[in-house]
């Protein structure tokens, strides 16, 4: 009995009716696209993207040079060169991340000791010449002075959970 | 001169059916596009406008457009070792027989570019003609997987061909003719005259078999794109892709419009011989209600598409060979048995010959 009312379902095609009963209803529901450049979804404060140099409110820079992100880098994307300044604090003369290369792990961010280097969530750049995306130290901390609002107010909405 | 002008107006028409053909063609491409993406909760493409003034409302009117112009303007590539004369001919190999067989469709009454008596049968010969192309497509490329998907198709084509032959058979038994237009007209009085009713069987396996024959979801083993790369097309970009493309769709609007002239009643009011409605919608042409039983079709196409996911091999061949062409043989005989008994109110007055 149970073989024969198989084969009829089989043979009438109901599951395969119930199938386009689900599509036929997803026809007319609501359409979730975003579109894109019109309409963007939210960022959370954890978002990892372009990354910055910040510095202290009195406009010096965050930095000490101690490599702790270029040893965490697990893509091998930051290369840092320091030297003492001439006030004979410790600061880099060369720091660059090759944005080919960054994977947006976050580790450089975890592994900083002064919170210098941080991911924004700016997510849309390019580059329209070879070597547009090896950011450099400049870049960087411009990067920073940019966003200063925004990561400062992303790492104190944070900070309750850390 | 007589003669010049006969050829000229024939032309004309040829005309006159294969323009609105190809905007149709285009237009589907769009509507399956949209149609999908809808069912899959997404928008599908709404970027491109015409600018026109009343269409440049329509967001998206203008992409099959712009996907002609990118087609059009892509390098065709020549695989090496590749047989060329074969490789540039097939597209139009696969895509002839598909407007070709477009002669003898009746869009109303009296609307047909060449009223044979066999139109039936030209119709099959046209469509299993088709195959031809997919086949020298597949072997010119000289390629493994272009290879391997022309051998799939034309198993399941030729497969296919019979099942659909015999739900003709049907359609010829319960008409009386071959002719199209007089299949039609055997279809006169109400919707339930239609042949959809007694033919069921064999209208869900036409159609079913429809999809098979145009190498359509879910029987598009022929692309098998998870498996095969895009089957036998792999090698052809550019225009030579896009014939391959038009053929395809020209096929698909074919069948939706054989469907509806052989089980729908083609050109017949849906409000036939219902007292109110009828005299309400006598003004509409027939052909506004052979195209509307037309999107019927194509909408299951692109619904069935939309839902389904890719047969595997041995159960199509399963479905064509072990199914389909039993119950079309078990349903001729039925018809026969309806006609000889002259049932009514579809057999009741004798057939045409």
């Amino acid at each position: 009995m149970k073989s024969v009312t198989h084969y009829l379902k089989r043979l009438f095609l109901l599951e395969l009716f119930k199938g386009m009963g689900v599509t036929g209803r997803y026809l007319f529901a609501r359409k979730i696209t975003i579109q894109y450049p019109e309409e963007k979804t939210p960022l959370s404060p954890r978002f990892r993207g372009h990354h910055a140099l910040r510095r202290y409110p009195n406009g010096e820079e965050r930095c000490i040079a101690c490599k702790l992100c270029e040893a965490v880098c697990p893509a091998l994307a930051i290369t840092i060169e320091a030297s003492p300044r001439e006030d004979g604090t410790r600061r880099t003369t060369r720091y660059e991340i090759d944005m080919v290369k960054c994977i947006f792990c976050g580790f450089c961010e975890e592994s900083c000791p002064v919170d210098s280097i941080v991911e924004t969530n700016v997510f849309e750049y390019h580059g329209e010449q070879r070597g547009d995306l090896l950011m450099t130290k400049e870049r960087l901390l411009a990067m920073g002075d940019k966003m200063e609002p925004q990561i400062a107010n992303d790492r104190a909405s944070d900070a309750k959970y850390r | 001169m007589q003669t010049l002008i006969y050829v000229i107006t024939i032309l004309l028409y040829i005309v006159v059916i294969l323009v609105p053909l190809m905007v149709g063609v285009a237009y589907l491409t769009l509507a399956e596009r949209k149609i999908i993406g809808y069912m899959q909760v997404r928008i599908g493409p709404n970027r491109v406008n015409l600018p026109l003034p009343l269409l440049n409302k329509l967001r998206g009117f203008g992409q099959p457009i712009a996907d002609a112009f990118k087609l059009m303007f892509k390098e065709i590539v020549l695989p090496t070792h590749s047989n060329r004369f074969l490789f540039i001919i097939a597209p139009t190999i696969s895509f002839a027989p598909a407007i070709a067989a477009w002669a003898v469709i009746p869009f109303a009454e009296g609307w047909v570019l060449s009223d044979i008596n066999v139109g039936l049968l030209y119709i099959l010969a046209m469509t299993s003609m088709s195959v031809y192309g997919i086949l020298i497509a597949g072997w010119a490329s000289n390629s493994k997987y272009a290879l391997l998907g022309t051998l799939r198709s034309a198993a399941q084509v030729v497969s296919y061909e019979i099942a659909m032959g015999f739900a003709l058979v049907g359609v010829l038994m319960a008409a009386g003719s071959l002719n199209l237009s007089d299949i039609v007209a055997a279809q006169n009085g109400s919707f339930l005259h239609w042949f959809w009713l007694p033919l069921l069987p064999l209208f869900a396996i036409y159609f079913i078999s429809g999809v098979a024959e145009t190498n359509r979801a879910p029987f598009d083993v022929a692309e098998g794109e998870s498996e095969i790369v895009a089957g036998f097309h792999v090698e052809y970009s550019g225009m030579l892709f896009a014939i391959f493309f038009l053929a395809e769709y020209a096929n698909m609007i074919l069948i939706a419009a054989l469907a509806s002239l052989m089980f729908l009643g083609g050109w017949l009011s849906p409000f036939q011989g219902i007292p109110v409605l009828e005299p309400m919608f006598a003004w509409v042409p027939g052909i506004f209600w052979l195209l509307g039983k037309m999107s019927i079709f194509l909408f299951l196409y692109l619904w069935s598409r939309a839902t389904f996911p890719r047969y595997r091999y041995d159960q199509i061949m399963r479905l064509g060979w072990k199914v389909f062409i039993p119950i079309t043989l078990v349903w001729i005989v039925v018809i026969g048995v309806a006609i000889l008994v002259k049932l009514p109110p579809w057999f009741d007055i004798v057939a045409k010959g």
